[in-house]
């Protein structure tokens, strides 16, 4: 019998929906904080579209770091551009079309490519229910550590994991050394 | 749940019905502990500063003030200022309790081969602290939307204080996870089975001071005194929700101990065995899984009890930690997290991981050895790690275990072997 509501449709649909609905939303917005808002939605809805595809390793990831960091993102937002009680942000018809423009081509590159290969046709939905749900963590904390679990003759991602941490490293240490105040020493006698 | 529902009708409104039962659930646990602690909060402060508290309504102990607080503030009405940013300003509210209630659907509430959890993630330690991060999102909305300067001057306290103390928070919670070797907290809870001498935090002398490092981030994160400089009433009125009224406002209070609740959840089962009581009463009493179903599941009904003991326990420590300490200045909050917290925290992990090298299998300050009932429910829930260096193709019997309780599961339709036949086979 051909089930009524089959859930992970169901669920793609509505994550799919509410990244999009938000992400047109952030657009469309002039009020920088509800933007924000609008992003950290988008966001949200892509981390559950994730823990559909029964990525759960990726899917917090992307609630720590995206949904998180956009957080951080709203404040400084606040802080920095706050001149009237509540900021709003005009944009003009001509940047709108030129955002427009650019936005459909890399939609339609996008589409184009998604069609064009078979091996991202999708599968039916006998086969996709005997594909067995692996766990995601472990093979990507081993990827990183040099050893692939799915192709063990392959070799890892270590050196790339060891760049990226040192770049991570630098660029922390430069943000700490251009945001730390510049005290000069003052005489104490006044 | 999903799988004993598919026994008796369609797969699709197994899982509904399953989805259903673990959200009420879930939410009477929130809305009732919010009672529970809302009460409880008045009485110990009415304790500690020599009063009664409430002691009329309901009988004995004014254990209902709470219901009649809740009706009173039903009938408030519901105000909102004239300049504030009407839709952010509804919302939240919402936000932070969604917030606070998504921590509960990865929490494990007992182990064992049929754990009591909504979603068994393989990444719960992840999940948690990504979400718990996220209640910081509703305190900023609401005191950015409210148009006044108490509210935003609270909202950027808390988003400053949360985001500094989620690095130390999330330092302490990697020390349990690197001992059990795995990010899945049923998995960590059950390796310490078998009395209080093979909890984390009685594991070694390291593990022991992250507990406590771990507690005053878990307090500074729920936005909780000391560190309630959010809401400091001697300075801001009431901080972000001064211009809320009413049920909203009350839905910033359920967010409140709902995180509170949470959070010491979360310690239990890192540091405090989860459901393990602090002796093995359930093995003692035959109440496993290896005994039989029926077994196992009075043995998990006792660890829920023992997990709600802990986390209730630990919530009425933090309240007399609030109505004992004085508040901190923002300087000083912040000092406490990057100077100490952040620092001892990361010489407590060094040190565990080196004393993990030295002693292996031994707890309890290296006393005494792992206790083989850790070991035992170790070998019965297969770890994540030889689960997926050897993939097995068809549904083994490992595999439908390991799969058990995670309700978006497509193994779990197919492998619909009854859970009484697997029992007989054991």
């Amino acid at each position: 019998m051909e089930p009524p509501i089959y859930w992970p449709s169901f669920f793609f649909l509505l994550f799919s929906a509410i990244a999009c609905a938000f992400a047109v939303a952030v657009v469309l917005s002039a009020n920088i904080v509800r933007m924000a808002f609008y992003l950290v939605m988008s966001l949200a809805g892509t981390a559950g579209l994730f823990f559909v595809a029964g990525a759960d390793f990726v899917g917090a990831m992307q609630l720590l770091i995206y949904v998180g960091g956009t957080l951080v993102l709203l404040i400084f937002g606040v802080m920095l551009t706050s001149q009237d009680r509540f900021i709003s942000m005009k944009t003009n018809s001509f940047e709108m079309g030129m955002a427009a423009g650019i936005g459909a081509c890399l939609l339609a590159l996008l589409v184009w490519a998604a069609v064009s290969v078979p091996e991202w046709r999708g599968l039916d939905r006998a086969t996709a229910e005997a594909v067995p749900l692996q766990p995601t963590a472990t093979p990507i904390g081993m990827g990183l550590l040099g050893v692939r679990v799915d192709a063990p003759d392959k070799s890892g991602y270590l050196l790339i994991f060891e760049i990226i941490s040192v770049h991570l490293l630098v660029v922390l240490i430069g943000a700490a050394y251009l945001a730390r105040t510049r005290q000069r020493r003052r005489p104490m006698a006044g | 749940m999903a799988q004993f529902f598919s026994d008796y009708t369609w797969p699709w409104l197994a899982y509904t019905l399953a989805a259903l039962v673990h959200i009420a659930l879930l939410l009477n646990l929130v809305a009732v502990a919010a009672l529970l602690f809302i009460w409880l909060e008045r009485k110990i402060s009415a304790r500690i500063q020599d009063r009664l508290g409430p002691t009329r309504v309901g009988g004995k102990f004014g254990w209902l003030q709470t219901l009649a607080d809740g009706l009173k503030l039903l009938t408030k009405e519901d105000l909102m200022p004239g300049g504030a940013d009407a839709f952010l300003f509804r919302l939240a509210p919402y936000i932070s309790f969604c917030a606070s209630f998504s921590v509960f659907m990865a929490i494990p509430f007992a182990g064992g081969q049929y754990p009591f959890v909504a979603i068994h993630l393989n990444v719960a330690v992840f999940f948690i602290l990504a979400v718990l991060g996220l209640e910081v999102f509703g305190v900023i909305l609401a005191g950015y939307s409210s148009a006044s300067k108490w509210s935003l001057f609270g909202a950027m306290r808390e988003a400053a204080q949360v985001v500094s103390y989620e690095v130390p928070l999330g330092l302490c919670a990697v020390v349990p996870v690197m001992l059990a070797g795995s990010m899945d907290l049923v998995y960590i809870g059950d390796r310490q089975a078998g009395g209080f001498w093979n909890w984390y935090l009685f594991h070694d002398p390291f593990t022991f001071i992250t507990f406590w490092v771990y507690f005053t981030c878990a307090t500074a994160s729920v936005n909780r005194a000391p560190f309630d400089l959010a809401e400091a009433e001697s300075e801001l009125v009431a901080g972000f929700h001064t211009e809320y009224s009413g049920l909203r406002w009350s839905f910033f209070f359920m967010a409140e101990y709902g995180s509170m609740l949470a959070v010491s959840l979360f310690a239990a089962i890192l540091f405090l065995g989860g459901w393990h009581g602090p002796l093995p009463l359930a093995a003692w009493l035959d109440w496993t899984f290896d005994h039989g179903f029926w077994h196992g599941i009075a043995g998990n009904v006792l660890g829920t009890l023992n997990m709600l003991a802990k986390g209730i326990t630990g919530a009425a420590v933090m309240m007399w930690i609030r109505w004992t300490l004085p508040r901190l200045r923002i300087d000083q909050v912040i000092t406490t997290c990057l100077k100490y917290c952040v620092p001892i925290a990361a010489v407590m992990f060094l040190g565990a991981a080196s004393w993990q090298y030295a002693m292996p299998g031994r707890t309890f300050f290296g006393l005494v050895g792992l206790s083989p009932a850790a070991y035992q429910l170790a070998e019965l829930r297969p770890t994540v790690d030889t689960e997926s260096t050897a993939p097995t193709k068809d549904g083994s019997p490992d595999r439908e275990e390991q799969s058990a309780a995670g309700d978006e599961d497509p193994v779990e339709l197919q492998s619909s072997v009854a859970i009484m036949t697997r029992d007989d086979q054991r």
